[in-house]
């Protein structure tokens, strides 16, 4: 007889939704010892012991904990604007259960030791689960590769330059033929270097009036061209790191035909907003890649819509004030974002642009097919990763009431539809909202 | 006496593996078995080559080589010249065909040639009147190591027919890869590669071996494994992220070694990076290394590439 007692939860009466198998319906679901014992219709019709903790759910919904791809953090080395701490509490607040953090510390995640430090200090601070990704290159200078196979082995998830692209293509091809090797995974921003250099928008007629030096999107489509040709000769398992412009799409399409191991993302803001949306120098809207037209916009949610683009991201990017607070050129990019993907989901699904299964699939399953995680579905045995959700309810984003330690979101007082409740870690709950 | 009437081979010049049929090698490793036998006893020397001249041309640095070449050709009475054309040579602007010509003048009878150039051996083959014999060529081959290196095995195991080889490591550079691949393929054996895919060459597969990017995998039951050098500035991040990396995944050490068939060897061409492609422990280990072996076979196997050809220049 063990002296162990299990830690059980019981959750009553959820909309359950597993992205993975397509189950939605009405049922409960018991938790034990951080794993997902039981879910299913009336589980707990013969009662249910009162030692267990219940949560009536009246009717939420119950989906898998999002996983965030493409987080930014200040630690090590920008701790003013965001610890995997303060990063993990604001993903806790927004439903997302594990998130991926970009190298792009100071220093640079370029390094096994440092590998293991994100690794222990996200596990040891964190509410969520906190994996690490690794520069492709030394410094993110785009000169040397990095210890790809070490690094893997020592828990980094994926390999990314974080947002400076690699222009040298002897560089990238060998980086990509040497993680083959290891079956490592590459995320890359697809921009040319050249072309992009200098520019702060989307080369448009608007951007044009604003007078603001701009890139065409051609810039993204050569470097995706070049991207995928190096990955088909190299069978590189790779990822299209936030694809931004209509024309990029139809080459990723036909790459997936062709077989490759091709993957792509895109940031819930690019889903959400359109140039327009910079209006009169609004940096909270200034991001890379940059916000493009709405035809660009209605594209990526219709390769959303036909898993073209199978992962979407919040591209969390924490900027302090005072580095939006400047002119539009001389303004820093990026937009947080771990607090708002889940809502800024459903309030696309809520307007009819996307469908809620398709939403959900591109933040639990496909992230956890790419990365390897046994979490982002609710199955028996899975891990108890969990969000409950309240697909409807309406609310007012408020720059100043994100956990996070920056607050620079070109979402400040918009109306968003749906939010999260409560969400679980493991079989814990680490965000609450019923009491408020 | 070894006698020159027990071989024919067609070619006049030894530039590839591609340029022996099988029965011209095993002709050719029976004569070095038989200078081999020859050169434990007091006095090796003999006068096979006697009026010859060898002219050994390198246009890249190589002490051991060359060294063998000379000692190979001196035991067997020739004159032997070397000629060590330095960078500067070529910055003043002179060609390997004027090269050529200066070496036409000295009426040689044999030509031992390095150069850093794929192909270099082969048009200078065009333009001498004499038995042009590869060194090593760029990435392209070394045919005289690789027969060093079978004849190595045949002495120490007696036959390389079955035998299954893993050549490990820088096989895109490697010129030693490439001619060993053809010439164990050819005596029956089973080659694999194994290297990460930044020093394998495209569609290496297509070579008629296997390719592993893992160690483990690539060594399961491999009686031979034969190390690849890798050189220095290489491991620096253009094809290999560091020296630490390549050696943990790569580098040939007792965990990896234990995957390979009971009692396998190991070879190296040299010379070794100690540490990086293969443990010390390992490459000074008599029960398992054959690393002093090839260099002590290198001698006489050359000593019968040099009578074999000895009679073929001067009538192109």
């Amino acid at each position: 007889m063990s002296a162990h007692t299990p830690d059980r939860l019981a959750i009553r009466n959820a909309r359950l939704i597993d992205p993975a198998s397509g189950l939605d319906q009405i049922g409960d679901m018991l938790i034990e010892d951080g794993t997902i014992l039981r879910l299913g219709q009336d589980l707990f019709i013969e009662g249910l012991s009162p030692d267990i903790p219940q949560i009536e759910a009246g009717g939420l919904v119950l989906a898998p904990g999002l996983i965030d791809m493409r987080v930014v953090t200040g630690e090590p080395g920008a701790e003013h604007k965001e610890t995997l701490a303060s990063a993990g509490r604001a993903a806790a607040a927004g439903g997302v259960t594990s998130i991926v953090v970009m190298p792009s510390t100071d220093p640079v995640i370029d390094d096994v030791s440092l590998v293991d430090f994100i690794a222990r200090r996200g596990a040891d601070t964190a509410p969520v689960r906190v994996y690490p990704s690794a520069a492709l290159t030394r410094g993110l200078k785009g000169e040397d590769m990095t210890e790809i196979g070490l690094m893997s082995a020592a828990g980094a998830v994926l390999f990314s330059n974080g947002d400076l692209p690699i222009g040298d293509a002897a560089l990238m091809r060998r980086i990509m033929a040497y993680a083959s090797g290891f079956n490592a995974l590459i995320a890359h921003r697809p921009a040319d270097v050249n072309l992009s250099a200098g520019a702060v928008a989307h080369e448009s007629d608007f951007s044009a009036r604003l007078g603001l030096p701009a890139a065409p999107s051609a810039s993204e489509r050569i470097m995706v061209a070049r991207d995928l040709a190096l990955a088909e000769l190299t069978g590189a398992r790779f990822l299209v790191d936030l694809v931004s412009a209509r024309q990029t799409l139809p080459m990723i399409k036909a790459a997936r035909k062709k077989g490759l191991d091709v993957s792509a993302s895109v940031s819930i803001n690019h889903l959400a907003l359109n140039e327009m949306d910079i209006g009169d120098y609004r940096t909270f809207a200034k991001l890379d890649p940059p916000l493009r037209e709405e035809e660009d916009r209605q594209a990526l949610l219709a390769a959303v819509a036909d898993g073209t683009i199978d992962i979407i991201v919040s591209s969390h990017d924490p900027k302090p004030a005072g580095d939006k607070r400047r002119p539009f050129v001389e303004a820093g990019f990026g937009a947080v974002g771990l607090e708002l993907l889940l809502s800024a989901g459903l309030t696309l699904v809520a307007e009819g642009a996307l469908d809620l299964l398709t939403f959900l699939r591109a933040v639990t399953i496909h992230p956890a097919e790419l990365l390897g995680l046994p979490q982002g579905r609710l199955a028996e045995g899975a891990p108890a990763d969990l969000v409950l959700f309240d697909p409807g309810a309406p609310w007012k984003c408020d720059s100043d009431a994100l956990l996070s330690k920056s607050e620079n979101t070109p979402f400040d007082d918009r109306l968003m539809q749906g939010k999260a409740v409560l969400t679980i870690v493991e079989g814990k709950i680490v965000f609450d909202s019923r009491g408020s | 006496m070894p006698h020159a009437h027990t071989l024919s081979i067609r070619s006049p010049h030894l530039l590839s593996i591609a340029d022996l049929n099988r029965p011209e090698i095993d002709a050719l490793l029976d004569l070095g078995e038989t200078y081999l036998d020859l050169a434990v006893q007091k006095d090796a020397r003999n006068d096979v080559l006697a009026g010859k001249t060898l002219v050994n041309l390198f246009f890249e640095n190589s002490t051991r080589t060359e060294k063998s070449f000379e000692l190979a050709g001196r035991r067997l009475g020739a004159d032997v010249i070397n000629m060590a054309i330095a960078h500067s040579s070529v910055a003043k602007g002179e060609t390997l065909l004027d090269t050529a010509t200066t070496l036409n003048a000295m009426n040689p009878d044999l030509l031992v040639v390095r150069h850093s150039a794929s192909g270099a051996p082969a048009l200078l083959s065009q333009k001498v009147s004499c038995a042009v014999i590869n060194a090593g060529d760029g990435a392209h081959e070394h045919p005289t190591q690789a027969l060093l290196d079978a004849l190595t095995l045949r002495t120490r195991l007696g036959a390389i027919d079955g035998l299954r080889i893993a050549i490990c490591g820088d096989v895109l550079h490697s010129r030693v890869a490439r001619s060993n691949v053809q010439l164990l393929n050819l005596l029956g054996a089973e080659v694999r590669l194994v290297g990460p895919p930044t020093l394998l060459p495209i569609d290496a597969d297509r070579w008629g071996v296997a390719v592993f990017h893992n160690m483990r995998d690539g060594l399961a039951g491999c009686d031979i494994i034969m190390m690849l050098r890798l050189q220095l500035e290489r491991m620096r991040g253009a094809f290999v992220p560091s020296k630490r990396e390549y050696f943990h995944f790569f580098g040939l050490d007792r965990d990896k070694l234990s995957y390979a068939a009971p009692g396998a060897l190991v070879m190296h061409p040299g010379p070794m990076n100690r540490g990086v492609e293969i443990s010390s422990d390992i490459a000074d280990d008599p029960d398992i290394s054959l690393i002093t072996r090839q260099v002590e076979t290198g001698v006489a196997m050359r000593m019968a590439i040099l009578h074999a050809l000895a009679n073929k220049g001067g009538q192109p």
